[in-house]
């Protein structure tokens, strides 16, 4: 166990409290400031805590689909898997996003630069089909536009 | 200082128009300036219009004119023409006239706002969102008031009873009574809960409804805690909705400072706090007794019901849960009373409803109505009918809980018992309505996918039977349909429903039993014709060549991801359909249509 993941877990178990209630905002805190959930962070917490378990951290880590056990790569591509999307053809984008990057869903590149992601509506119907790329809407994504896409990201085909 | 304003600019700063726009505001803020009417003009953010199809919109007060599709360079224009000529930039506007409607006469005389009957949406891209003197000003928190001055707890619960209102969230519980029993529990605590969870992945009312107005959903809380004999309030909202949130922690500080929360508001006895808490991403969460488990810092799975957390919720405490668009009613219902609300809608459903309407229509956006408005009147009128002028073939209502309903519902009246009538649910808003592109078997796919993933594994037959459900439709969808796999969806489907714990499992067979019962002849047509009447599901097609109009370029061939197209170059190419992976790509890059689907 490292010395900085000790200090972080004395210092979450400050910020939030120590109690059960507390594990999802803990793990969102470690989920946006470290971008993933370092498992010997949850060993560090559990070892420092009285009510805060490893198994129940990691429980809860592994039901809620925001969080992620590994680091995400550069840019986050969350394409929009949403009703309005599926029938305005979503299926080929994500398609697109895969076969360009050659990864599944859920996958980082192995250059360490996209992260592809499936989301359930991003709230922008009517620009659909959607894709949220580093938390930017792009809207009535083509199959062709993928490409632009991810080239203005610095993907190299 | 105040400022003693001649006009106000609003500028829409919903998700939609924003993302289109992202500097407007501040364009807008410097042309004042160089303008020199910074005396004059006071700019605000009001959020989704509900119109984003034409956005980025802005509309100037007090003429009540709209400008849609507002671009940069047209801000020096709109501010020299309209407030210091006051002549109107006729190319930008969005409708000149006006007409006279209850809520919202600031839109023009368009059908897409004529129609509809704004309660919850009332202030929603009428006031800025982040000032609570915006609200006040609209009669916010007078309800508040009226509550605590005059009217017993017992008597809130009275008057929301009379009104008839029911849940909004999905499952149309009757609010007055769940106040009762939230009452009537007996608890040193008791919460009252705000679900924002909307876990419908293709509706986005709450979220707008939160963007536009957070200061109603917290008036409705406190009301809500008053009646009920609550201290505590908790919004649980969706993590990936932050200007949701941010607007909330405004409105909740804001309120706080004015004494509208917190001890012994406006002088009274009541007391009553409002924290927040973010959502981590599990649609089942939604379900109340999931989400009281993930506040209390657990999986969030569901309870078997009772109790009812209205006698045992959160922390074993009595607790009231409603949707956001519940709370959102309660001031309405307060300040015009109960009568008033009840004399809207149906015999059995009052009031208005909220639908985030989306997908092959002209007009998508956030549309409220009275209930009984059928089908038809929010599609073809508010809707604007079927884009591209293509054939309407159903509207999907409830999401993956939900059903899809053909033409011959389009005039069924839009309640609770109509639409359970009709195979599908009201559900929390989600409205998508479909083309004759759409495969009824791919989007009955398509949710069951979803409800599939997101069921918490607790039972057995929500858990292991939507997975034998999704394996028969992926079969069918890839041409290996067998004779009897429709009966054994029926036969799954009434299992599932009739053994799951929670209504995610109750209600995730409704998308595939409903377009079985309305579309039966496309899954006919998969399982034995082996064909994909929409032409949607890739592996049912075949792709050939027409001898006489190819002419030899050798695009498919190189494109051809397998390499099974053959031929020399300037004379026809053929397909081997042995090897052929049914991608479309040959079909997609010919050039002479030579090359057809079938
Ligand atoms: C799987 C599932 C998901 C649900 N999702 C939501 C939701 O996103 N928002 C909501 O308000 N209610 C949702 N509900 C309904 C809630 O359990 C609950 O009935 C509702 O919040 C009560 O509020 P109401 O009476 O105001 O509708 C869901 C129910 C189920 C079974
Ligand atoms: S019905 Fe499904 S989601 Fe609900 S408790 Fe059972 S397994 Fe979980
Ligand atoms: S559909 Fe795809 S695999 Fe089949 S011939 Fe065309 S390009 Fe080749
Ligand atoms: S792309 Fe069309 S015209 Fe060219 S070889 Fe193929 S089928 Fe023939
Ligand atoms: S379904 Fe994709 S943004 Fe709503
Ligand atoms: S976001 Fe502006 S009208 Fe919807």
């Amino acid at each position: 166990m490292t010395p900085q993941w000790n200090d972080l877990a004395s210092e979450l178990l400050q910020r939030f409290g120590d109690e059960t209630r507390y594990a999802i905002p803990i793990l969102q805190a470690i989920q946006t400031e470290q971008g993933y959930i370092p498992i010997p962070l949850l060993e560090a917490i559990a070892s420092k805590a009285q009510h805060l378990q490893a198994n129940q951290l990691y429980g809860v880590a592994t039901f809620y689909s925001q969080f992620t056990f590994t680091p995400k790569g550069k840019h986050t591509i969350k394409v929009c898997m949403g009703t309005a999307c599926f029938v305005k053809g979503a299926q080929q984008i994500v398609d697109a996003f895969k076969s360009a990057l050659s990864i599944e869903i859920g996958e980082t590149t192995p250059d360490k630069l996209f992260t592809l992601q499936t989301v359930a509506c991003l709230g922008c119907c009517s620009l659909a089909p959607a894709v949220m790329i580093d938390g930017h809407v792009h809207g009535q994504v083509t199959q062709e536009s993928v490409a632009a896409l991810l080239k203005a990201k610095g993907f190299n085909l | 200082m105040k400022k003693d304003y001649k006009y106000a600019i609003s500028v829409c700063a919903g998700s939609k128009c924003v993302h289109l726009n992202n500097e407007l505001i501040d364009i807008i803020l410097k042309e004042i300036q160089r303008q020199g009417l910074e005396d004059q003009v006071k700019v605000t953010k009001s959020a989704c219009l509900g119109y984003c199809e034409e956005g980025p919109l802005l509309v100037i007060h007090p003429d009540n004119i709209t400008y849609a599709r507002v671009q940069k360079d047209d801000i020096a224009e709109i501010l020299s023409e309209h407030i210091k000529n006051r002549r109107w930039v006729t190319r930008l506007l969005f409708h000149r006239d006006q007409i006279a409607n209850s809520f919202f006469p600031q839109f023009g005389d368009v059908d897409f706002f004529g129609k509809q009957y704004r309660i919850t949406l009332r202030n929603c891209g009428v006031i800025d969102p982040e000032s609570i003197d915006d609200y006040l000003a609209y009669r916010g928190y007078e309800a508040l008031a009226k509550v605590l001055t005059v009217f017993s707890p017992q008597q809130v619960i009275d008057e929301i009873k009379r009104s008839g209102l029911r849940g909004r969230g999905g499952g149309g519980f009757p609010t007055g009574v769940k106040w009762q029993s939230g009452h009537d529990a007996v608890g040193d605590v008791k919460y009252m809960i705000c679900n924002a969870d909307e876990g419908d992945p293709g509706a986005f009312m709450d979220r707008s409804a939160i963007e536009g107005d957070p200061n109603t959903v917290i008036e409705g809380m406190i009301i809500g805690g008053y009646a009920v004999g609550a201290s505590k309030g908790i919004v649980y909202i969706r993590a990936e909705y932050p200007l949701a949130i941010k607007r909330l922690q405004i409105a909740i500080a804001q309120a706080r400072e004015r004494n509208l929360l917190g001890n012994n508001i406006l002088g009274s006895e009541f007391s009553f706090d409002i924290d927040l808490r973010l959502g981590a991403g599990a649609f089942v969460c939604g379900e109340e007794t999931a989400l009281i488990a993930s506040i209390e810092g657990k999986r969030g799975m569901p309870k078997p019901r009772p109790p009812f957390p209205t006698e045992k919720g959160l922390f074993d405490k009595p607790t009231v849960i409603n949707n956001v668009e519940t709370w959102a009613n309660i001031p309405v219902i307060i300040l015009d009373g109960a009568e008033h609300f009840a004399s809207m809608g149906t015999e059995k459903s009052k009031g208005t409803k909220v639908f985030a309407l989306a997908g092959a229509v002209r007009n998508t956006g956030l549309v409220e109505v009275q209930m009984g408005t059928t089908l038809r009147e929010i599609i073809f009128d508010i809707g604007g009918g079927i884009r591209d002028d293509k054939a309407f073939k159903a509207v999907q209502t409830g999401g993956p809980s939900g059903g899809c309903l053909p033409s011959q519902y389009l005039d069924t009246p839009i309640d609770y018992n109509s639409l359970m009538a009709a195979g599908s649910i009201m559900g929390s808003g989600g409205m998508i309505v479909m083309d004759e592109t759409t495969c009824m078997v791919d989007i009955a796919k398509f949710f069951l996918d979803f409800t599939q993933n997101e069921s918490c594994g607790k039972c057995t037959p929500c858990r292991e039977g939507t997975k034998r459900m999704l394996e028969i439709l992926i079969r069918i969808t890839e041409g290996a349909g067998q004779p009897d796999d429709i009966d054994k969806l029926l036969r799954l489907g009434t299992m599932i429903q009739k053994s799951s714990l929670c209504g995610l499992g109750k209600a995730s067979p409704n998308p595939v039993l409903s377009t079985i019962k309305h579309f039966r002849h496309e899954y006919e047509a998969h399982i034995f014709d082996k064909k994909c009447p929409t032409k949607t599901c890739k592996s049912l097609l075949t792709y050939t060549i027409l001898e006489d109009k190819c002419i030899g370029c050798g695009l498919c061939k190189k494109n051809c991801p397998v390499k099974c197209i053959s031929g020399e170059k300037k004379y026809s190419h053929s397909i081997n359909q042995a090897d052929c992976i049914h991608c479309g790509v040959c079909f997609s890059t010919c050039k002479f249509e030579a090359i057809i689907r079938e």
